[in-house]
């Protein structure tokens, strides 16, 4: 469904990723560890459009990405929980959700997402006239997958949802993707909470230094003694 | 005492000008993260469309508005397309250097062909109502300003209603919040910004409008307005249009107050205090977020 090819990004000067290549398929949980500065979340920046690759390309459902302007790629079904949520801190929590559904293909099923978004977090229904501001960070969070799932995505791509998060609400969240993934949609996920990302995620990619290093189902990763030693610290060898 | 209180009542009245010619600047400053410098002389390009469409048309001159203002937002489009458009695509930094210097050299220009179409005279318009005043107490209150007031009241309340109501009001506030995320929500903001640059010309007209309408329009008046909407900006701080207008009625009383306390001439400086005091103590502005 989503085909990364050879990709090559950079900031400036500074090149981050240095010919990647992966894959999520349909229906899908891929989790994409790795230290800090591996490039995490350049790509998933690349792929929503934020960021235009040096080389290499991104495909999604046969159609190039990388070419196309961030809107646009909303529009084909390909959102982004960006790192730090992102919200419009001055609007009130429904509008923050409607902006989700701004793209014209989203629009016709406004109500029946906003309904969705509810059912899957009943805290914000609630809460649907404050402003984002006076939430919570974890209930920020809610908002802030809630108005990607609004654009109705086929892949949802999250940028380290559970950070700065308590880790009760952590645990809701992920089981929210749980949902969200059975609902027919892949979960495209970059996290430091490794635990919390290999226990959910079918397949997994590790970054370092702006190339694929390891890749293997969530289970080989977590058995694996290099992302053991490195990615979960010394304590969890012995266990 | 009751010169002062007078001269409180027009400085109110010129103030709400202060604030319609703010707020046009204030949002495209806050959508594009441009600075228009060359706000004033769309004011007075407003305020000549204002002069000809009386003068050729017939046209009362507060219907006038009815043709400017369609008139400013096609202008506003033409320079986003053809000017401002370039800039946004730089990053957020060069975004406000570059704008000067295109700024600066639109004001010249359009300055310079004010001057070259319709000479450096002053103009003004002149309506059968013109000398018309209301007097409350010992008050006497200009109607023609105390309706330019409440018009630039109403311009600024539709919009407010327009950026909190509108589909596309509440995108462009997003884009003015955070416009990587507005992309992300699927706006396409440089539409956003189409829509904020055309609609702060728009104001401009309007203003303009106003201007000629209760005071006279020249070429050269530009400068003295972008100065009084930069003032405004800054003292009212960007995320609220209501607060820009308040924000302008208070430049007006101040200004009022202080040229009748020190005299005539400090009318200017106060503004200028105000612009440093406000910067110092409350650096995102008085109604600011």
């Amino acid at each position: 469904m989503l085909e990364i090819r050879d990709l090559e990004a950079a900031h400036g000067d500074i090149r981050v990723l240095s010919g990647v290549s992966l894959s999520v398929g349909p229906g899908e949980i891929v989790a994409l560890l790795g230290p800090n500065g591996a490039g995490k979340s350049t790509l998933l920046n690349t792929v929503a459009g934020l960021l235009r690759p040096r080389r290499g390309t991104v495909t999604f459902q046969g159609e190039d990405l990388h070419q196309l302007h961030a809107h646009l790629i909303v529009e084909r079904g390909v959102a982004l929980v960006p790192e730090g949520r992102r919200l419009f801190g001055s609007m009130n929590v429904e509008d923050n959700l409607e902006l989700g559904a701004f793209a014209a293909r989203a629009r016709a099923t406004k109500a029946a997402g906003l309904e969705r978004v509810y059912t899957l977090f009943p805290d914000l229904r609630e809460r649907r006239r404050q402003l984002v501001r006076a939430l919570s960070g974890g209930q920020q969070q809610m908002v802030a997958v809630g108005r990607a799932l609004m654009s109705s995505p086929r892949l949802l791509m999250l940028d380290e949802p559970s950070l700065g998060i308590a880790p009760r609400l952590v645990r809701s969240i992920m089981d929210s993707l749980v949902e969200i993934n059975r609902g027919g949609v892949a979960v495209f996920l970059v996290e430091q909470n490794v635990q919390a990302a290999l226990g959910l995620a079918h397949r997994a990619y590790v970054l370092e230094s702006g190339r694929v290093a390891l890749q293997g189902s969530g289970d080989e990763l977590l058995r694996d003694p290099h992302v053991r030693r490195a990615y979960l610290g010394p304590l969890a060898m012995h266990q | 005492m009751t010169v002062l209180a007078q001269q409180l009542v027009l400085g109110l009245l010129i103030g709400g000008l202060y604030g319609l010619a703010a707020a046009g600047l204030s949002l495209v400053f806050g959508v594009m993260k441009v600075l228009d410098v060359a706000h004033g002389e769309l004011i007075m390009l407003g305020g000549y469309a204002a002069f000809f469409a009386v003068g050729l048309l017939g046209l009362d001159p507060f219907a006038s508005l009815l043709v400017v203002i369609p008139l400013s937002l096609l202008l506003g489009v033409a320079l986003y397309w053809g000017l401002f458009g370039f800039v946004v695509r730089a990053d957020e930094e060069t975004r406000v250097k570059n704008s000067l210097l295109i700024g600066f050299g639109l004001a010249l220009t359009l300055h310079a062909l004010a001057v070259l179409l319709w000479t450096a005279d002053e103009r003004s318009i002149v309506t059968p109502y013109g000398g018309a005043v209301l007097s409350v107490g010992t008050l006497s209150i200009p109607v023609i300003r105390l309706a330019s007031l409440a018009i630039a009241f109403a311009l600024i309340g539709g919009l407010h209603l327009l950026l909190v109501r509108w589909r596309w009001g509440k995108a462009v506030r997003a884009t003015a919040e955070d416009w990587q995320a507005a992309l992300l929500t699927g706006i396409d903001v440089r539409r956003a910004y189409l829509l904020a640059f055309a609609i702060g010309t728009a104001l401009a007209g309007a203003a303009g409008t106003l201007v000629t309408i209760g005071y006279s329009v020249s070429p050269s008046i530009g400068l003295e307005w972008t100065l009084k909407a930069l003032i405004v900006v800054v003292l009212a701080g960007l995320g609220s249009m209501l607060g820009t207008f308040v924000g302008g009625l208070l430049l007006g009383v101040a200004e009022a107050a202080s040229a009748a306390t020190f005299g005539g001439p400090y009318r200017e400086v106060v503004g200028l205090v105000l612009f440093v005091v406000v910067l110092v103590i409350r650096p995102r502005g008085l109604f600011g977020r």
